[in-house]
């Protein structure tokens, strides 16, 4: 037996082994049951990682069947699917042969964090060259091995023949790696067939979640797995000062008590007695806390005084601080977005098991690498000691509580060595720890010249900083802040995100664009769209602003300030739809539009909205999108995507603002933080350019900014009120006697 | 919190384990636990069934939803020993014979309507109870009923035409 083929033996095992996380609960491989007495035992991967390498992405099975390796998370965007759908095409093979393999430290390509709808520009194409390069390969040695020219020879299902002869791809390697290079020039047959790619072929996962089998991380059952909760401290300024430990441990069926330092924690072997026990730990404990909060103040007013780090993003060679004020149009507005929740249906959930000095982690985070690091960072392990694998959880849109779920479980491991830890969040937890999207203010003022072009911009914009994601630093890991070992508060995270999509896509001769980083009160990092939300919402309610001011058609207006064809076609395409929609009284429509990130998917939106008089309650009657993604890869999920983001958005432009008191944030459940619920759900229409040969752009995030903007833009259409001041509900509900509406 | 609740806290949390004798998807399961326990629990932990999620514990979301006795109630303020003879059905025992998907299933895969699936069950199971009340619920019936359940992915537009195409009407 040669070195390869055993080398790649044991690659297999271990990819075994890997997948019995989830076999305990039914989705394991049979082939390696007698193994499950210890399904964290070590595993090394026998090839060194090399995101240039064919075996980086895709392994062949012996039983016929291809996995694929991606360093992206499932978060219900559909990426299992899309990557699996690229794969296939390439290697024509059923996509019901195709695993996917989300990501996990030592085994997956390290593609950072799944975020910023870059899944598909970049793992997606990473799969697809990888899957053609390996079939030429395997074609190439087919061709040897058979004495068949390549031309001659078709491959599918994992099978290549021609000329009455064939040969399995499994036997062709024969154990062996591809220990080959990705080639840039292996032909893609996504496009000269396209059979699988640009199809709406159903998600691979959703048999599992209408059936009820193991999916998410909260779905892992180990044998003698133990349940964790943590008692927080009651305000996140806060430190321990005395605990009656006697008392405590009269509780019944405390498995432990764990502190370290002012973090908190019961175990228990029963889940509803963890959950009991924390309660009843909590009246044994003496905090000592600050009362931070800026309370019953305007945040709008608030942010806007704190000191920041101000920075000019963009002044156009032309820019001239006259052109404004000598325009015979002007025009100024500023604009506020709350502190906003991820609030996942399902609360953060990790699970951790600490033996012989290795930890190993199961997480729904966004990046298992960067979590590792900050995890080596917390708990004072080498990274190769460390172990993390993704398993998906509940829809998240972005950084909310999943690494510090995981941190703190890991902690608790540590204290607990042994045995699986399993710990979950309660929903007041998730809603007063998870890291917000930052408040916001927007501030706009524009000339117009005499025919309604826009003559100079000015954009100021207020922020605390988003994505302040573990990228290997415990700091940012909010167990840290607690366990009293010397790490201070979370850094700053990513700047580029409070600018994003901070510059308006209409072409516009003079820019002056700034941003003003703030500190803010509340915890905050990544939530879907970043600053592009806020960004957007500003940017297109004042470009309806001006075209009001110069009575021109919004969607006109918009086009006038537009090169992009690709662009223009959005707009005009949601003209079409919405022409004949008939508005009835109380009615408006409205419309946004955004190429996110200025470089990704196109999304142009409109909302038509009933707002009533008397009561000031909105109705959203309908949306509609147009949106071009280049080349889609599965329509009905590029679609699902578009459809749960414009809820979303409007779901917060609607009614979503966290609040707090001078201590904490008091929207801890779904009655006090409310979101859109069914029966305000609106109906949706989504039309999809298809660019069949324009590289695919990111999509997951393109809706936000456009789909509130639309509903701000109709609240004005309906009422004459123009909300600048999110959430609209209680926007409205201020002005209602101040601003009459229109006839 | 006051000293007396506090007394009654830890009394209540004092309870013995009990044994008690349920139906669960057709079949008569021993359980043995504090009565209060919430069923979410006891389906989740003691019979290892993943349909039933945990959301918020407050009958707020329904991602935890069951049946009992044919009717969706969240199970997460559901104690045990409430349940009595009543028929306890998930999200695993709708499915038919053979692994058969029940209509309410079909129809979401059909309809695509998830995308994290964090909400799927109790969607689904609300939706059973809708419709073996009424075979031809309307669209307003419809999100009448669902207005119970969370979904954060925003799948709204796509379980209501699930449920709209099993309605008779
Ligand atoms: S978990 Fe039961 S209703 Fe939310
Ligand atoms: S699909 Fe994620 S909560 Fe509904």
């Amino acid at each position: 037996m040669g070195k390869n083929q055993q080398s790649r033996r044991a690659f297999i095992q271990s990819l075994g082994v890997l997948a019995l996380g989830f076999s305990m609960s039914g989705t394991g491989c049979s082939r390696f049951k007698k193994e499950q007495a210890d399904p964290s035992a070590p595993k090394i991967r026998t090839r060194e990682l090399d995101m240039e390498e064919i075996d980086s992405w895709l392994v062949i099975r012996e039983d016929g069947r291809v996995t694929i390796m991606t360093g992206k998370m499932e978060l219900g965007q559909g990426i299992t699917t899309a990557i699996a759908q690229v794969a296939a095409e390439e290697l024509h093979m059923n996509m019901s042969l195709i695993d996917v393999h989300l990501a996990e430290t030592g085994y997956t390509p390290d593609e950072g964090y799944t975020a910023g709808s870059r899944s598909i520009e970049t793992s997606a194409m990473s799969v697809r060259r990888a899957a053609a390069s390996a079939r030429e390969y395997l074609l190439e040695m087919a061709s040897q091995e058979l004495s068949i020219p390549k031309i001659a020879l078709t491959i599918e299902d994992g099978q290549i023949g021609g000329q009455g002869k064939s040969t399995t791809i499994y036997t062709l390697l024969n154990g062996k790696y591809f220990e080959t290079k990705i080639s840039s020039d292996a032909p893609l047959y996504a496009n000269a067939e396209r059979k699988i790619v640009g199809q709406s072929v159903a998600r691979m996962d959703i048999n599992s979640m209408v059936t009820g089998k193991s999916h998410f991380i909260h779905d892992l059952r180990f044998p003698a797995m133990v349940h964790a909760r943590i008692v927080r401290p009651p305000a996140q300024a806060a430190k321990l000062t005395s605990v009656d430990t006697q008392a405590i441990s009269k509780l019944p069926g405390l498995a432990k008590f764990i502190r370290v330092g002012s973090l908190v924690a019961v175990i228990a072997e029963d889940e509803y007695q963890a959950i009991k026990l924390a309660k009843a730990v909590s009246y044994f404990l003496a905090w000592d806390y600050q009362k931070a909060l800026p309370a019953n103040r305007s945040l709008m007013q608030y942010i806007r005084s704190l000191p920041a780090d101000s920075k000019m993003d963009k002044k156009s060679e032309a820019w001239s601080d006259h052109t404004i004020a000598n325009s015979p149009v002007r025009h100024r507005a500023a604009y506020f977005k709350p502190y906003i929740m991820h609030a996942a249906n399902g609360p953060s959930c990790g699970i951790a098991r600490y033996a012989d000095g290795r930890l190993w982690v199961w997480t729904h985070s966004q990046g298992v690498y960067p979590l590792r690091g900050a995890l080596a960072d917390l708990v004072g392990l080498a990274e190769e000691h460390i172990h993390v694998k993704g398993v998906p959880g509940s829809g998240c849109y972005g950084h909310n509580g999943a690494d510090d779920v995981a941190a703190e479980a890991a902690l608790l491991a540590m204290e607990f060595p042994g045995r699986h830890v399993r710990l979950q969040w309660m929903r007041e937890e998730e809603n007063a720890w998870e890291p917000y999207g930052t408040a916001m203010v927007l501030e706009v003022e524009a000339g117009l010249d005499s025919q309604g072009r826009i003559t100079g911009w000015k954009y100021d914009l207020w922020s605390d900083d988003h994505g302040v994601r573990p990228g290997g630093d415990a700091d940012n890991l909010m167990p840290a802040w607690y366990i009293e070992k010397g790490h201070g508060k979370a850094k700053s995270g990513f700047r580029g995100g409070a600018i994003r999509n901070s510059e308006p896509y209409y072409s516009i001769p003079q820019l002056h664009l700034q941003s003003h980083i703030f500190r803010g009160p509340l915890r905050r990092s990544s939530l879907r769209g970043l600053g592009a939300y806020a960004n957007v919402f500003a940017i297109e309610s004042f470009m309806d602003e001006l075209a009001d001011k110069v009575s021109i058609d919004p969607i006109d207006f918009r086009i006038r300030h537009l090169n992009d064809e690709r662009a223009i076609a959005c707009l005009k395409q949601l003209a079409k739809q919405i022409k004949s929609i008939k508005k009835q009284n109380q009615q408006g429509i409205g419309i946004g539009f955004a190429r996110y990130k200025n470089q990704a998917a196109y999304c142009a939106v409109a909302a038509h909205v009933r707002v009533d008089q008397q009561t000031n309650k909105v109705e959203v009657i309908k949306l509609w999108a147009a949106v071009d993604a280049g080349e889609v890869i599965n329509p009905d999920g590029l679609k699902n995507q578009i459809e749960g983001g414009m809820v979303q958005s409007i779901s917060w432009g609607l009614m979503e603002e966290v609040n707090f008191d001078d201590t904490q944030v008091t929207n801890l459940n779904w009655d006090s933080y409310p979101i859109l619920r069914f029966q305000e759900a609106p109906a949706i229409h989504i039309d999809v350019i298809d660019h069949p040969h324009e590289v695919p752009l990111g999509a997951g995030e393109a809706a936000q900014g456009p789909a509130t903007a639309a509903l701000v833009n109709a609240v004005y259409q309906a009422t004459g009120i123009r909300v600048r001041q999110l959430p609209v509900i209680k926007a409205l509900q201020h002005s209602a006697l101040r601003v009459k509406p229109l006839a | 919190m006051d000293w007396k609740s506090f007394y009654n806290y830890l009394t209540n949390f004092n309870t013995m384990e009990v044994e008690f004798k349920i139906r669960v998807n057709g079949v008569s399961r021993r359980i043995k636990a504090d009565p209060e326990t919430p069923m979410l629990y006891i389906l989740r932990n003691n019979l290892t069934l993943n349909g039933p999620k945990f959301g918020c514990g407050l009958a707020q979301c329904g991602a935890c939803m069951m049946l009992i006795d044919g009717v969706a109630v969240p199970s997460c303020t559901y104690p045990l020993q409430n349940v009595g003879q009543s028929e306890v059905t998930t999200l695993e025992g709708l499915s038919q014979e053979g692994g058969k998907l029940h209509p309410v299933q079909q129809s979401f895969f059909e309809e695509q309507a998830a995308q994290c699936g964090y909400c799927t069950n109790g969607l689904i199971m609300a939706s059973v109870a809708l419709l073996r009340r009424k075979s031809d619920p309307s669209e307003t019936e419809i999100r009448a009923e669902l207005q119970r359940n969370i979904c954060r992915c925003g799948i709204h537009a796509r379980a209501i035409r699930a449920v709209k195409k099993l309605s008779d009407r």
